[in-house]
């Protein structure tokens, strides 16, 4: 049966008069994979809950009229099973039953319906913590020019307490010490080394994103500060936005809108054309997974597939895509109608594609970048563009970004370029967060880390 | 037959090169089958001319077929359309004549599907807006919360799963989409299974369940205004229209509205009626539309492709052999 561990270094939050409870309905992932004997109230889990009246979305739950003892929230709630003995946090909304229900009840309630996330044992020990003593997270902001997203926010207040770097330098003796990790999105905050000196309980850097070009990672691990990134979130939309810009710049999309509009169109001229994408010759550089799922796409408009990589990969994911490998880049760039990069920034990329490169391409062919701007020598670019040795390229990075106002690329008419769009979408954003929390939790709970990320 | 003397048969066009007229690059292929007649060297020596002309080749949509030139041409056997659509031709005036009609359906299929999926990702990814924000002389930095919608895994309501609709359910499901469509007739079992596609007998339906509304059908009488305000409003207010049929099967003011109320998310049109637009047109000043200037097969290839194909129908017609891609009056 039950057994009561000691609350004892656990606060419980006594529900204060007039702030209404965050009762919700739900249903529990596990739950609804799991027929365990336990007999489920009718969830809705649609019905979203409010911390607050008057705040915008669900309705307003009243104060139960118990007496006041809990506040159940889901960042809150911790809960302890048989075998793991480490408190974590519950993941899922409780429903406050109307009517009267003690401390005691909701926690057997709790223990009987519910169970451990991770290992499916019945819950043992049921706990409240203040959000004060959950795991700090540092963060440059939220909202703003370059800050979290509110509804990122959100995500990481469910499992840390969430601090704004405004808010450590002002305190930065008390904080200090608190932060366990930092959230860093869109490459902030920087991660120096007088930011690592002073966090002496910094456990893990989460990128929210998967290039870790931005990150000196040799010094992080040396502070035995662990880096982890967010591959699986990224992929499908980088991949996504590849062939976007293949296709964009192939039919002249962003000139043909310009001409749509334009006070001066009287017609549209016929022999105004772009080039095909069926049939083409597309040449990727570099394979991993987000390559692998430009080349998926690619197969469905009957392109040729040309592929380099520095592993040469399985037979059966070959012949998957129909792809044919390039031991020698030159044989790729030779014969590609397109050419995608979509590799890492390491020192061995930087600059790969360059004057050599760029003058083994065919006069027709497009150049597309998106992985990061220091992989293409940026001036060579601009002189094969204008020099017309390349048809056209289209860029999602560029180095820096962006780019500064006078810059030559800027000012070319065969060129695209967007402002690092390549995980740019509401669901991508937001599981970048989630991964990157799970990432994150891991490290502070001590378990298999996902995606960890090793310097060289 | 081919006349006599060894001369090459007489292939009307509009004009070579200028604004709507037979591109350079496919004056040397069809000089070599053909005798080409402009309309201005038509007209000047209409006496000489109209007996030699055998056969029309329309390129968007010029020269105007109307009574008066069918009657001028005692000689004609073929008209050849570049492309598919056949809405500014009346195609029983034509048959009265005894002259035949062909298209090009095979050239232009994949390079509309291509455009198609360029506008849905281009629409989805906000890839215009971007470029503007990228090349800016304004702007600093592109603010955190410009996000644009995932294509992968979204759901495609294909309407009209012709030979066009069918390419970009292919390219679709590469995307791992899922996909709806709705038609005249429904599909055969291996072919919606090949692509994942499932039917929706009432359009309605389609448009409810939708992240991307495809409209790839012919313009017809039945298909005028298919997409109005009832129909966006049935719509998702996260969903996108485009269009790459034409640009009446859409209610354009209906679609002003639905778009500067926040009805649909966003359109991408490669069709309008007219085209272009009026300079001070409502659709030209939205920012959640891109329009494109019809590019459909505009590349260098499908155009190519499509004189190939409007050739070997005159050469079929001509020989009296049977045309591969014969349009009959309805």
């Amino acid at each position: 049966m039950f057994r009561s561990k000691g609350f004892g270094l656990l606060k419980l939050i006594p529900l204060m008069s007039g702030q209404p409870n965050l009762a919700y309905k739900f249903i529990h992932p596990a739950i609804a994979s799991h027929g365990h004997r336990c007999h489920r109230r009718s969830v809705d889990y649609r019905q979203r809950y409010k911390t607050c009246p008057g705040s915008a979305g669900g309705r307003t739950l009243s104060a139960p009229q118990t007496k006041n003892w809990l506040v159940l929230s889901e960042e809150l709630l911790l809960v302890k099973c048989r075998p793991v003995l480490t408190w974590r946090p519950l993941l899922g909304h409780v429903q406050q039953q109307t009517g009267a229900e003690t401390e005691m009840q909701v926690k057997a309630r709790i223990k009987q319906y519910y169970w451990c996330q991770d290992c499916k044992h019945l819950i043992d020990a049921v706990g409240i913590m203040a959000e004060e003593e959950l795991p700090g997270v540092l963060i440059l902001d939220v909202g703003g020019t370059h800050g979290v997203l509110e509804d990122l926010a959100a995500l990481l207040k469910k499992h840390f307490r969430l601090i704004t770097m405004k808010e450590f330098l002002e305190n930065k003796k008390e904080m200090s010490k608190k932060i366990q990790s930092v959230f860093v999105f869109e490459c902030r905050p920087t991660i120096d080394r007088e930011l690592l000196e002073s966090l002496p309980n910094l456990k893990v850097i989460g990128n929210s994103g998967v290039g870790v070009d931005h990150l000196d990672l040799k010094m992080i691990s040396n502070f035995g500060v662990k880096v982890t990134n967010t591959p699986h979130a990224v992929a499908d939309p980088t991949a996504d936005i590849g062939v976007a810009l293949m296709l964009a710049s192939a039919r002249r999309l962003v000139e043909g809108c310009q001409i749509t509009v334009s006070p001066d169109t009287k017609y549209f001229a016929v022999d105004w054309l772009g080039v095909e994408v069926t049939r083409a010759t597309l040449g990727i550089i570099g394979m991993g997974s987000i390559g692998y799922k430009v080349a998926q796409r690619a197969r469905a408009f009957n392109m040729r597939i040309l592929y380099h990589n520095r592993n040469r990969r399985r037979k059966e994911e070959e012949e998957a895509v129909c792809a044919h490998y390039c031991e020698k880049m030159e044989d790729l760039l030779q014969q590609s109608d397109f050419v995608m990069l979509v590799v890492n920034l390491t020192p061995e990329t930087h600059k790969l594609i360059g004057k050599k490169e760029l003058g083994l391409m065919k006069p027709t062919a497009t150049l597309i970048n998106i992985s990061r701007g220091a992989v293409i020598d940026q001036d060579a670019l601009v002189e094969a563009l204008q020099n017309k040795v390349i048809r056209a390229a289209a860029l999602d990075v560029t180095y820096p970004e962006p780019l500064p106002r006078d810059h030559p690329l800027l000012k070319l008419n065969n060129i695209i370029i967007t402002p690092h769009i390549g995980t740019a979408t509401v669901q991508a954003i937001r599981m970048m967060a989630e991964e990157a929390i799970a990432n994150m939790l891991a490290v502070l709970n001590g378990q298999p880390i996902p995606s960890e990320v090793f310097p060289k | 037959m081919i006349m006599g003397g060894g001369e090459l048969p007489g292939l009307l066009v509009n004009e070579i090169g200028g604004i709507h007229g037979i591109l350079h690059g496919h004056v040397v292929f069809l000089k070599k089958h053909f005798c080409l007649i402009t309309m201005k060297e038509f007209l000047e020596n209409k006496k000489h001319m109209s007996k030699k002309v055998q056969a029309i080749y329309l390129w968007w949509h010029k020269p105007v077929i109307d009574q008066e030139l069918l009657q001028s041409l005692p000689n004609l056997k073929v008209i050849a359309n570049s492309g598919v659509r056949m809405d500014h031709l009346d195609l029983k005036l034509v048959a009265s004549f005894g002259v035949k009609m062909a298209n090009a359906p095979r050239a232009v299929s994949s390079s509309t599907a291509d455009t198609g999926m360029a506008l849905l990702l281009a629409s989805a990814r906000r890839l215009v807006e971007g470029y503007h924000i990228a090349i800016s002389s304004r702007m600093e930095y592109c603010e955190a919360d410009f996000l644009g919608v995932e294509v992968t895994g979204a759901t495609l309501g294909i309407i009209g799963m012709g030979r066009i609709g069918y390419k970009i359910a292919l390219r679709a499901k590469a995307f791992e989409m899922n996909i709806l469509y709705h038609n005249r007739t429904r599909r055969k079992e291996q072919e919606e299974q090949a692509v994942g596609a499932a039917y929706c007998e009432k359009m309605d339906g389609l448009l409810q369940q939708a992240d991307f509304v495809m409209v790839v059908v012919s313009l017809t009488p039945q298909t005028h205004k298919l997409i109005g305000k009832r129909e966006l409003e049935l719509m998702k207010p996260t969903a996108t229209l485009i269009n790459i049929s034409r640009g009446a099967v859409i209610d354009q003011e209906a679609l002003v509205t639905a778009l500067q109320s926040g009805v649909i998310r966003a359109a991408a049109l490669d069709v309008t009626y007219p085209e272009p637009l009026p300079r001070d047109h409502a659709l030209l000043k939205l920012k959640n539309v891109v329009i494109t200037p019809h590019l459909g097969i505009k590349t260098h290839k499908a155009t190519y492709m499509i004189t190939e194909e409007a050739v070997e129908n005159i050469l079929a017609a001509l020989n009296d052999l049977p045309i591969p891609s014969e349009v009959l009056p309805s």
